[in-house]
């Protein structure tokens, strides 16, 4: 945590959402003698409110996942401040951060190395309720209702990760980071690694657990349905910063700036009729962009340096 | 959208393969006839070496002129040696001196590599500086040289020795434990455990700890041979405690006498071969037990490439395409499995396809489908251990299936091209784009250097690459995904190939790129009235460039239609439930209602904050 405080606790304001995100910088050192560092946010201000679902859209790269982790304390902090119930967050040691586990959770993209293999699902659920000193019985316990939560059969506990599919694995990420009834989770393309329908119904699980239990997100994703069939408000990355935020239904049908749109007109509809609108639409933007800007928004991203 | 949680099957079927390893580690290395040897042997030496006063009443020190060179007798089982020393007496009590050395050995160097390994691998920073630094000083020091010094300098005690060398062998240790370390504390269940509020201590414990477990006892297990080997070197050149009884000792007395007494040699050597030996391979046995891989290395070879046979079942669906008359392609009853530990399993089940010429055929279905098998088992290229079986694979009037290895290459690349779902794992890292191009145009088409560099750089430029010269003299990690994939796209398309066989090939790019690439496969398939094999799990993509479509389900195909007719009337409930699945028409959620007005959102499209709402 390499993180400056430049700023101390504000004064409690009433309408200060749960987590505020402000003026956000996030350095990473260059590989190679005296380069300078290279900057993945350059600050970068988000709100979530409770119970809400802030969407985090962009392309590998735009720095959706940085800001995530920026939030979670695993980034460091050049300056700007990571708020959470009116605190600052960023630039706490380690002991501080630590007791801050019960609010703030997460669930990572990839659910093959996100649990680990060698422990059974009990202990990986556990781990978390047995640091804070909660009873083993108590944790027994609330195992057994995690495990309902997610849908999972209660001798699931028993079993390893590898004994379970992506979908399911998914489910017992989300069933450790709900253990300690978390304010805020941070979702890091949840869902991206898994089949269409299992997908759908993970998200469903995820609009199902926030309706219960109030809890927010911060959900990344590159996928524009995905953020909005799950999103209240819909935040667009690109090039470490957000070039446009909004409600879900408008960013993702009527977007305003012109990346986004590119963004959504590039993304393919299941439908041919559609779709084939959908394409001819796109290459008029594009067309559009590139008599207008011809320096400055490349038509053809993969010739100024994409990184797929 | 409610859909059946029909995923928690998978489960099920999982169990019994993961009970299976499961089972622990010493009940995997006992089913290891070689494992089960060498400890056999290994507790019969510590047992002997244990329990020698009870096996002989001999003093291994005592020397007795009469029994100089004494002949195998009731009194001397093995003999004497060559100051009429008792050999077996020597042989037993010389195995205390090997094996504590050796665990000693070991033991000072578990002890100061494996904490400096998960501090310096954990934390980084100053501490791996310097310890590494002080590790590859030590490791270029010469081991022998420095304890021929500590022996001349503190006397002849082999214990001090063997501290000396388990110190000179802890880099080893060190450098095993900390890029074990490096490498776990990248993985996101040690972030998720960060992120679960646990105690450094508490993650090294849990989920660090256990995973160097292994590496280290195999280090360990080789370490303990090794020490023992110049353990007894330097005994047998006489720097060892001259009151002791050892292995390297007796080798050296041995070898005084060995015009007179040769056999002395064979105990000792005996004794130091078999020790040595057993540590190495239950070393290597621990890491087949630990990877599990002796089980899968083990399995019968199936037969191999591909068989003529009939398809055991008949094709599930009758295929749309009732003429085959313009078919480019034509498979019909397409078989595959593979040989496991509980019996074949197959993959693809009597699968049936026909693509015509200048038609995009869409592959769709979930994980585990068979749709990357099927076109794999196409262009040939399924692994060895595969079984292949079609009743027909008719490519262009020519029956691939009974083409032999080399005639298959000269379709594969040439008239059926293939373009990957990773570009970049695609292209030859140490190889420059041009080279990997030029190749296979002169191979199949037979051109000169020269054409095939014009023919290459014309592709590059028609892919969409601005600056061909740049990509084609560029080393494939210069480039990005997207350019990569333009470039396995051109090299596709190098030998103007009749069949193009893409399997997944936008997953790996960003939904912009996609499009583009998309619309370039496009553009190249109707330019050259190409044939498209399109594997994918997007119905988006489907729905963006295929003709007709094929859904599999488990290895078998469940429908096949025109792209209209499957989005529009979809015949099979696996196909709609898909379809349904796909978030593209999902309303979206409203901005959550009272709890936050609008104006908390705060940001402008600057992305700076309004100062406090």
């Amino acid at each position: 945590m390499t993180g400056t405080m430049n700023g101390t606790p504000r004064k409690e304001l009433p309408a200060e959402p749960l987590l505020v995100a402000d003026d956000l910088v996030v350095e990473y050192p260059s590989k190679g003698w005296r380069k300078p560092p290279f900057r993945v946010l350059k600050g970068v201000s988000i709100t979530i409110a409770a119970g809400e679902t802030l969407g985090l859209v962009g392309e590998s790269g735009s720095g959706k996942t940085t800001l995530g982790r920026a939030v979670l304390g695993l980034a460091p902090i050049t300056s700007g401040t990571v708020r959470y119930d009116g605190k600052v967050i960023s630039g706490l040691g380690a002991k501080e951060r630590r007791a801050l586990s019960s609010d703030i959770q997460v669930v990572f993209q990839d659910p093959y190395t996100s649990l680990n293999p060698a422990m059974t699902v009990n202990d990986i659920l556990s781990e978390p309720l047995r640091v804070a000193g909660t009873p083993r019985a108590e944790a027994e316990k609330r195992v057994r209702d995690l495990l309902d939560q997610v849908r999972l059969p209660a001798d699931a506990g028993e079993r390893l990760p590898r004994e379970f599919s992506g979908g399911q694995r998914q489910r017992i990420a989300i069933a450790r980071a709900l253990s300690r009834d978390p304010r805020v989770i941070v979702c890091d393309e949840p869902v991206s690694a898994l089949d269409l329908s299992t997908q759908a119904r993970v998200l469903d699980l995820f609009v199902e657990i926030q309706e219960r239990t109030g809890v927010a997100y911060l959900f990344v994703t590159h996928d524009l349905s995905v953020v909005r069939h799950i999103s209240h408000r819909v935040a667009v990355m690109q090039g470490g910063e957000i070039i446009e935020t909004g409600d879900a239904a408008t960013v993702t049908t009527v977007p305003q700036h012109p990346y986004t749109q590119r963004l959504l007109l590039a993304a393919p509809v299941p439908d041919p009729q559609r779709q084939a609108e959908r394409r001819a639409e796109r290459r008029r933007l594009a067309a559009a962009l590139a008599a207008d800007t011809s320096t400055e928004v490349p038509t053809n991203a993969s010739m100024s340096g994409d990184r797929a | 959208m409610k859909l059946p949680q029909s995923e928690e099957t998978t489960g099920a079927v999982a169990t019994d393969v993961a009970a299976h390893g499961r089972a622990g580690l010493l009940r995997r290395l006992l089913r290891n006839p070689v494992a089960v040897t060498c400890l056999v042997l290994l507790a019969l030496i510590s047992l002997a070496s244990l329990f020698a006063p009870l096996l002989t009443s001999q003093d291994p020190a005592h020397s007795s002129l009469t029994d100089s060179l004494a002949p195998i007798s009731g009194k001397h089982p093995l003999g004497g040696d060559g100051v009429g020393r008792d050999v077996l007496a020597r042989l037993l009590y010389g195995g205390r001196t090997s094996l504590l050395g050796a665990l000693l050995a070991v033991a000072v160097a578990v002890v100061i590599g494996v904490p400096a390994g998960l501090v310096a691998g954990y934390y980084r920073k100053w501490f791996d500086a310097v310890s590494s630094w002080v590790s590859n000083l030590l490791m270029a020091v010469p081991a022998i040289i420095v304890l021929l010094v500590v022996m001349s300098a503190v006397g002849q005690n082999t214990y001090i020795a063997m501290a000396v060398f388990g110190l000179l062998m802890s880099p080893g240790v060190f450098r095993l434990i900390r890029a074990s370390v490096i490498s776990v504390r990248e993985e996101l269940y040690v972030d998720a455990a960060r992120v679960s509020g646990l105690t450094d201590s508490r993650i090294i414990r849990r989920h660090i700890l256990p995973v160097v477990q292994a590496p280290t006892i195999i280090q360990a297990s080789q370490m303990l041979g090794l020490g023992i080997v110049i353990q007894s070197g330097l005994e047998f050149l006489g720097l060892g405690s001259a009151t002791q009884a050892s292995w390297g000792a007796m080798l050296n007395d041995a070898f005084a006498n060995i015009y007179t007494k040769p056999e002395l040699m064979v105990w000792p050597g005996l004794a130091l071969a078999v020790t040595v030996a057993a540590f190495g391979l239950l070393g290597n046995a621990l890491r087949d037990a630990l990877d599990g891989s002796a089980a899968n290395g083990r399995k019968p070879r199936g037969t191999a490439g591909r068989k003529q046979a009939a398809a055991k079942k008949t094709p599930t669906v009758v295929l749309d395409a009732g003429d085959t008359d313009d078919a480019l392609l034509v498979l019909e009853g397409l078989t595959v499995s593979y040989p496991t530990a509980q019996g074949e399993k197959t993959v693809v089940d009597g699968v049936s396809l026909t693509v015509r010429r200048g038609e995009v055929l869409g592959l769709v279905g979930e994980s585990g489908s068979g749709k990357s098998q099927t076109a794999f088992a196409v262009l040939g290229l399924l692994p060895r251990e595969a079984q292949v079986a079609t009743t027909r694979l008719v490519f262009d009037g020519t029956e691939l299936g009974r083409l032999g290895r080399a005639e298959m290459n000269r379709y594969r690349g040439h008239r059926i091209a293939y373009v990957p779902q990773e570009p970049m794992s695609n292209l030859d890292p140490s190889f420059r784009i041009g080279a990997q191009l030029v190749e296979p145009v002169r191979r199949h088409l037979g051109l000169s250097a020269a054409e095939a560099k014009a023919k290459t750089l014309g592709l590059l430029e028609r892919v969409g690459i601005s600056d061909p010269e740049r990509v084609f003299r560029s080393y494939p990690h210069q480039i990005s995904g997207g350019m990569a994939q333009r470039v396995l796209i051109a090299g596709a398309v190098s030998c103007e190939p009749d069949l193009l066989i893409a399997d997944e090939p936008t997953t790996a790019l960003d939904v912009t790129v996609q499009a583009e690439v998309l619309d370039l496969m496009r553009s190249l398939q109707r330019e050259r009235n190409m044939g498209m094999i399109l594997v994918t799990h997007d119905f988006g993509v489907v729905a963006d460039i295929c003709d007709r479509v094929t859904v599999m389900q488990t290895g078998a195909v469940v429908e096949s239609a025109p792209v209209g007719q499957l989005f529009a009337d979809p015949q099979h409930p696996y196909t709609r439930m898909l379809l349904s699945s796909t978030l593209e028409d999902a309303e979206p959620r409203s901005a959550l209602s009272g709890t936050v007005p609008v104006s908390t959102a705060g940001i402008t499209n600057t992305g700076r904050q309004e100062g406090p709402a």
